[in-house]
This record gives structure tokens, sequence and C-alpha cells, in this order.
């Protein structure tokens, strides 16, 4: 096996992974860092981004309010000192990208231009018309470039890390044009490989979300946190999943069931008015709005698609032009896809699977529980986004904690010693050897194909907007299904060039376990909060009890065992999670009592 | 997966190198919903007919820019075409033209990546400004000179469509010309005598015989023909300014 020996090596070249491999070699050019990804970093799902990214810069907002949006926005779940940290290092973050050519919108005085988000107190989202996450990606990879110390290993699909002397040091990789194995030995690990949405079948998540770090890191002892909280997105196209972007509201969007009516007045998030106000009605939070639609359907007041029910996002009244500058990218998916003139009509909607908040535990500093190992990004759980991320907070953790991640990485990499090769080399052939066994069995009967779809629907009906202990209890079960007959799974294609039906194979094996922790996670959190809502007795939340991260640790042939951990609270006590009139109410009697801090 | 009844013939390029002598087409038979897209044809032909099919593929949105193909001869997104445009006839799918053929659908790229990597594709500032001075100011119509040269998603259409390209493939060709002018037409950008050292060269803008056809196929309405226009014209200038100034003058 080829033997590649780097100083920091990065798994996933998407915004986070960029950006920890720009601070690795800024913090020190004589490291050779190993940036390696299964796509082109370009492919990489950041792309996909649409809205913004979250960074104050007005007179009239400060880093106490987007603190409070994060933390209540979250349902406090979120670690305080985590957030504190966050906030304040948000728009220097996005100053750098602007500095390295980030075509961000500009007012016409030339600054930067700001836009109004979900769950947010003031304007305070940084955006590039409606391809925010596009052009933080280009921008990102573009400027690697410029550092020739950061070598790249484009299409190299990681099976494995290498794991010795206590701490991680190094990953096995398949090269994906040849099928050859390598072995990039490295003093430390950071894992930037983004989400899991894929492990439902509506979603809008590109076909590499496929947990594969969550997955890498799960299985080398490190815990999985708070995955039970998936975010479903309200606005997305009914079958594909594809995104509709907040930002559509952001900018003055409507959401209206069959009958026109903005029914989000009718959930807490009222009154409606005519103009966008922020933390009102459409601009409220992503998990209390596909709430709400949930809700409509069983009211019968949705509409009806040949891919389930749906709700209209009306954004007529914006005008054309407006649209055009705003939401280029929107008119296109309205117009390409599903023949709509979004000027003209409403564009239907329904909620689908956006965002992992769960992830590989890492604290304040990047770093998990395995030495050696750094997380950042959608794979990470560093404590940000608690039970329901707000939209824009997540473009901008990849550049905070991707940074943080390439800097914490580079210091440990110049304190440790490789160890002895020949352990390494021992090590990495056996995890190469587990890889080909996937490809070289003879006697497998499951198409991995079907193994990916029977678990995508079952992770839909078990662990949705709204869940119950019987329906979670089936998808466990139904996971403990799919997981025995992954073992029996056969991959047809036995070529060495370019076999993705064996890196499909590997991607469900990831897939599976990620939904493992997602349901079991689920099933033993006794209380509503956030993104995870029960319907059978435990509709409340329940600080009492559950007020903690739920950590999900593997286990050799079982379901995970859960664990739980404290929450760290500095300053915002847990209080009613409100918005629209009720928020601005509850904001007013916080002011009365004396502050908790 | 699908309880449509329409079927559309897909024939796609197959070359798999270990065995076959040759690329040959090999033809599916694809039930489909009128919504779905060609990628989606072969993704139902990956997972339920044929798992030894091969190709890039991502967002599904038009945005990643993994899956550029031939269909039925033109360079086309497989996720943004669709495949009811094509029926009742059948559609041929094939590699990306100009690019040697990995496997299946597959191209190598190293080429065009490597042609990004060498014009410099990055801000080279005219002032450098510390974080805490905050952004560089730059108004909304200075924007507007470069930003539809930024929106390249690198799918590399325009490579297979442009005839300059599928010549020689010294030319640095259209998405790679087109994003040197979108650093060069940046207002905070200072890279230009840089970055032209190659744009003046035969392989750069001069190499380009104005077929027009890449910015015809671009899916992003980046026009590539145009910058390459534009720099041609910024070109041509630079070589007579270089008779009309005086030696170590100031650009």
């Amino acid at each position: 096996m080829e033997v590649f020996k780097a100083d920091v090596a990065i798994v996933g070249a998407g915004g986070a992974g960029l950006r920890a491999a720009i601070a690795a070699v800024e913090a020190d050019p004589s490291l050779s860092v190993a940036l390696i990804s299964k796509v082109y970093p370009m492919r990489s799902h950041t792309v996909a981004a649409e809205g913004g990214a979250a960074g104050v810069v007005r007179d009239d907002d400060s880093l106490d309010y987007h603190f409070h949006d994060t933390v209540a926005g979250g349902d406090w779940l979120c670690d305080q000192d985590v957030v504190e940290y966050f906030v304040a290092h948000c728009a220097a973050s996005l100053t750098q990208l602007e500095h390295w050519g980030c075509p961000w919108s500009r007012k016409p005085d030339g600054h930067v231009n700001v836009r109004a988000f979900g769950g947010m107190k003031v304007e305070r989202t940084w955006f590039a018309a409606d391809r925010s996450g596009f052009h933080m990606l280009h921008t990102l990879f573009q400027t690697s470039i410029k550092y020739p110390s950061i070598r790249r290993f484009d299409e190299y699909f990681c099976t494995d890390l290498v794991v010795e002397d206590g701490r991680c040091q190094g990953v096995v990789a398949i090269e994906v044009a040849t099928g050859r194995f390598t072995f990039i030995q490295a003093k430390a690990v950071i894992l930037a490989t983004g989400g899991a949405g894929r492990v439902y079948r509506e979603n809008t998540n590109g076909g590499i979300v496929t947990g594969d770090g969550m997955s890498l890191a799960y299985r080398q002892g490190a815990p999985l946190r708070d995955m039970e909280f998936m975010q479903f997105h309200p606005t997305c196209m009914p079958g594909t999943g594809l995104l509709f972007t907040e930002a559509c509201r952001g900018e003055g969007g409507f959401l209206l069931n069959k009958d026109g009516y903005r029914f989000l007045q009718d959930y807490g998030l009222g009154p409606a008015e005519e103009q966008p106000r922020n933390k009102f009605m459409e601009l409220g939070p992503r998990d209390r709005l596909s709430q709400a639609i949930w809700h409509e359907e069983r009211k019968g007041r949705t509409i009806d698609t040949p891919y389930g029910a749906a709700v209209n996002l009306d954004l007529r009244h914006l005008g054309r032009k407006k649209l055009q500058e705003r939401l280029p990218l929107i008119c296109e998916l309205a117009e390409e896809y599903m023949g709509i003139d979004p000027a003209q009509e409403c564009i239907p909607v329904r909620p689908g699977i956006h965002y992992t908040m769960g992830g590989i535990y890492a604290n304040l500093e990047t770093e998990t529980p395995l030495p050696g190992l750094y997380a950042a990004g959608e794979c990470a759980s560093n404590g940000i986004h608690g039970a329901n991320r707000l939209g824009s907070n997540s473009l901008v953790d990849i550049i905070v904690f991707g940074k943080l991640a390439g800097e914490r990485a580079a210091e440990y990499a110049r304190e440790v010693q490789h160890s002895e090769p020949t352990t390494l080399a021992k090590l990495a052939a056996d995890a190469e050897q587990r890889a080909l066994d996937v490809v070289n069995r003879t006697d497998g009967s499951e198409k991995h194909s079907i193994l990916r779809r029977e678990m995508g629907q079952s992770m839909e009906s078990g662990c949705g907007i709204y869940r119950t202990a019987d329906e979670m209890q089936s998808t466990c079960d139904k996971l403990a299904e799919l997981r025995e007959r992954y073992g029996n799974v056969n991959v047809e294609d036995k070529s060495t060039v370019w076999n993705s039906d064996w890196l499909g194979a590997l991607e469900v094996g990831y897939l599976l376990e990620v939904a493992e922790a997602v349901a079991h996670s689920a099933l033993n959190r006794k209380e509503s909060r956030g993104a995870h809502q029960r319907l059978d007795g435990f509709e409340q939340r329940d600080d009492a009890n559950y007020l903690k991260h739920t950590l999900a640790f593997h286990t050799a042939d079982g379901p995970p065992r859960i664990e739980y951990q404290d929450v760290v609270i500095t300053r915002s006590q847990p209080g009613t999670r409100a918005y629209g009139a009720a928020g601005v109410a509850e904001d007013a009697q916080a002011a009365q009592e004396p502050a908790h801090d | 997966m699908t309880d449509g009844n329409k079927i559309i013939e897909m024939e796609v390029l197959r070359y798999r190198p270990e065995q076959d002598q040759e690329p040959f087409y090999q033809s599916y038979e694809v039930p489909f919903l009128d919504d779905w897209s060609v990628l989606q044809g072969l993704q139902y032909i990956k997972d339920d007919l044929d798992g030894t099919l091969s190709f890039r593929w991502s967002c599904r949105m038009a945005i990643c820019g993994s899956c550029g193909m031939m269909i039925n001869g033109v360079p086309g997104l497989g996720c943004r075409s669709f495949l009811r445009n094509y029926y009742p006839g059948k559609l041929r799918v094939a590699a990306l033209e100009h690019f040697p053929i990995e496997r299946d659908l597959v191209v190598v790229v190293d080429d065009f990546m490597n042609k990004l990597a060498q014009i410099k594709p990055y801000l080279i500032p005219k002032q450098v400004r510390a974080l805490d001075q905050g952004e560089y100011l730059q108004t909304p119509r200075q924007l507007e000179q470069y930003r539809q040269f930024s929106t390249c998603i690198n799918c590399m259409l325009c490579y297979a469509a442009c005839p300059q390209y599928g010549m020689n493939t010294d030319f640095t060709g259209p998405g790679i010309l087109a994003l040197m002018h979108r650093y060069n037409a940046d207002s905070r950008d200072d890279g230009r005598a840089q970055r032209m050292e190659l744009g003046h060269a035969d392989a750069g803008v001069w190499g380009c015989t104005a077929v027009g056809y890449c910015s015809e196929v671009c899916p992003k309405d980046v026009d590539p023909a145009h910058a390459i226009n534009q720099n041609k014209m910024g070109s041509a200038i630079d070589y007579f300014l270089r008779f009309v100034k005086p030696r170590g003058a100031s650009q």
C-alpha cells in the first residue's frame, strides 16, 4: 500500500475542510497537510447552501442578540461557552472570506449587505445572492490553491481511521480512479465530512452526504452527540426535496395554506403583517414552521401533490426584478424543475430533511474524545446548534470552527511523533482488507440500493417531524434488521476503476450506523425539544430530566449505548421559547426581571 | 420506485477499461415520471437494473457541476435535463466530449484542474487589508463587472462544446478563461498582469476562434465567449501600450 506522511490530514474538502487546511498551513507553512475528499472540492455539499451566513455588523445589532437568538433557537440545548466564542468570531471570519474575494452582495455604499433570516432578531445574514454556499466554497477552494503545502487527494474515499497508541494517526483511503489504497499517515486528523441527511429519503442533501466521518469516528469509540435532532427545512420541492432557501421568506415571501391563508398566525407566530418582521410569522425558526405544516396537513388545509401534502410559498408580491436580483437560483429551480414562474405563481413546498444538528462530539477546541482527532462543520456536534439550528448559522460555523480545527491540529501535530511505521502499516493493511471484503465476497444476496431505500422510508416513518415510541421502536427494529442484512450485501461490480457500486455499499454501511444512532437517541429522549417532538405523553420540554446532550456510543454488534452529558449553561437559563407577539411579551418580561448574569 | 407508465429507452455509453476493448452503447428500458431528470433515469438504472454503471453526481440542482454529459450529442447537466423532453424517442447518454473516458460516463478532468490552478484563481489584492479594517468597499456596480463570471460551476460543458479545445487541448479553454476574467475584472484585484502572461499566449484568449457554442451550452449564463472577447480587447491594448509607455512606467 502506498504511504503518504503528513502532519495533518483533513477528511472532507467542503467549507470546513478547506478552511481548516488554509488555517493549518498559515499557522505553520512548514507543515505538510493532506486534504482528502471523495469528490473534487468544488462538488462538496457546501456548494448547495443558498441563503447566507450570520455575522453581526449592524449598529442596532449585538453579539448578545446573536447569542440569545442562537441559544433560544436551539431550545437551550446549546453549550453556551461555545456559542459565546462562535458569535464573537463570525463577522471576522466572513470578512476574511471577503478579503479572499467572496462576492458578497453589497449596499450602494460598497459595504456588505445583510438580510433577514428566521429566528434572528436583527438582519445579520451576509449573502451572495442565493448562492452563498457556492461562492464561499469556490472562494475557499480557489484560495487554497495559493498554498503549495496543501496536498490534495481528490476523489479519494476514506474507509477507516488508523488509531494506535490511543490516538488517531491517519486514514486509509481508496483512490477512486484506480481502486488502489493509500495510507495517509498523520499526526493529527480533522474530520470535516459534512452531515448525514441521506439517512432519510426526501432531503435537500447531495448524494455524497452520507455521514462518512461520523461513522468512522463512531466506530473508533468517539460518541455521536444529539443525533435525534435532524432538521426539517419547511420549504423543499415535493419529491426531490430540493431546497427553496429561507431567504425567500427573509426577502418577504409568505407561506399560505390551500385557502390562501397565512396559517403560521395560528401557531403562535403572529400577528400576520404585510412587511416581514424579524422572529414573526415566516421568519420564525425552522422547527416551528415544519411542525405548523404538519398540523395544517392534519387539518386538511394543505395542497395535494403527487409527492404528498404541500403548502404554497408565495413570492409573487416581491416582483420579478427583486426575485432576479436576490433569488436567481430559486427562480431557476422553480422554472426549470417545476415549470413555475415565481413572479406569477406560488411554489408548492413541503418539509424535507436538511441538516444534522448532532454529530461527532467535539469540544470548544474542536477536539473529539479521541486524541489527535478533530471535527468541524456539520459532521461535528460542537454545541452551537442545540436542538434546532438557526438558518445562516451553519455557513459561518464551518469557517469559524474549520479555522480553529486547522490551528489546533497544527499545534498538536508539532507536539507528537508518528508511531512505529510497521505497527501503523499493519493497522492500515487490516483496514484495507475490511474494505476489500465488502467487494470481494461472492455469496452475498442483498442489494445495497434496496437497503438504503428501506432505511430512508423507515427513518421517515419513525423519526419524522412528530414521533411516538411505537414508531421509533419499529424504526429501531427495522434498522437492526437492515444491519443484519448488510452483512450479506452483494457488490455486483468487481472491477477496480471507478467502482461506484463498491463505494455505494460502503456508504450504506456508514448510513446504517448513523441511522441507528439517530433512532435510538430519539427513542430514549422522553421529552419534546426543538426538532425532536413527541406525541405520546412527552409533549413538553423536560429540563429536570433532559436538559442534557445525548451521547450514542458504538457497540460491538448491537444498537448504540446511550449516555447523557450536561449542557454548559453560562448566562441564559432555560426560558420560554416564544416568537411573534408572544416573543415580544416574553422579552419585555425578561427585561423587568433581574438579569441572570 | 415509479408507478409511471411511460417507458423511455436510454442508451448509455459503457466503457470499463479492465474488460472492454472500446466504448459501446448499452440500452436500458427506464419507466419514468414527467418530472424525472436524465440523472434520475441513470440512478434508476444503477439502483434497479445494473449496479455496474458509473457516473458522477451529487447535488441534483445544477450547482455542484458533477453530472455534465453528452445528451443526444449535446453537452448538458444530467440533473437539469428532463426525460419527458426526449420521449417517445430514445435518449443517448455519453461521457463529455474532448476528455479522456475514465470509465462509463466518468471522464478524466486533470487537464481542467491543472489549468484552473495555473491562472492564479484567487484575489491578488491591490492593497493588503487587515481584518480589523473591515471589508474592501465594492459598489454593486463594481460587483456587476465580474459577478456573472464568478458563477461558473466548473461543469466543463463549455469544454465539450469548444471545437478549438477538441482539436488542441493546449488551449486554456472557455471556463478557465472566464474564471481568469472574473478575477481580472474584480475592483479589489491587482493580479491581471500576472494572469495575462498566460492569457496573452496562443493557448490563451487568442486560441479562441469565436464560435460561441460555449456560451450556448453554459447552464449558468456565465457567457465565457464574452469574457474571452473582453480579454482579447485587454490583451490587444496591452500589446500596443508596450510601445507607447516608457519603460518602468506604472501600470
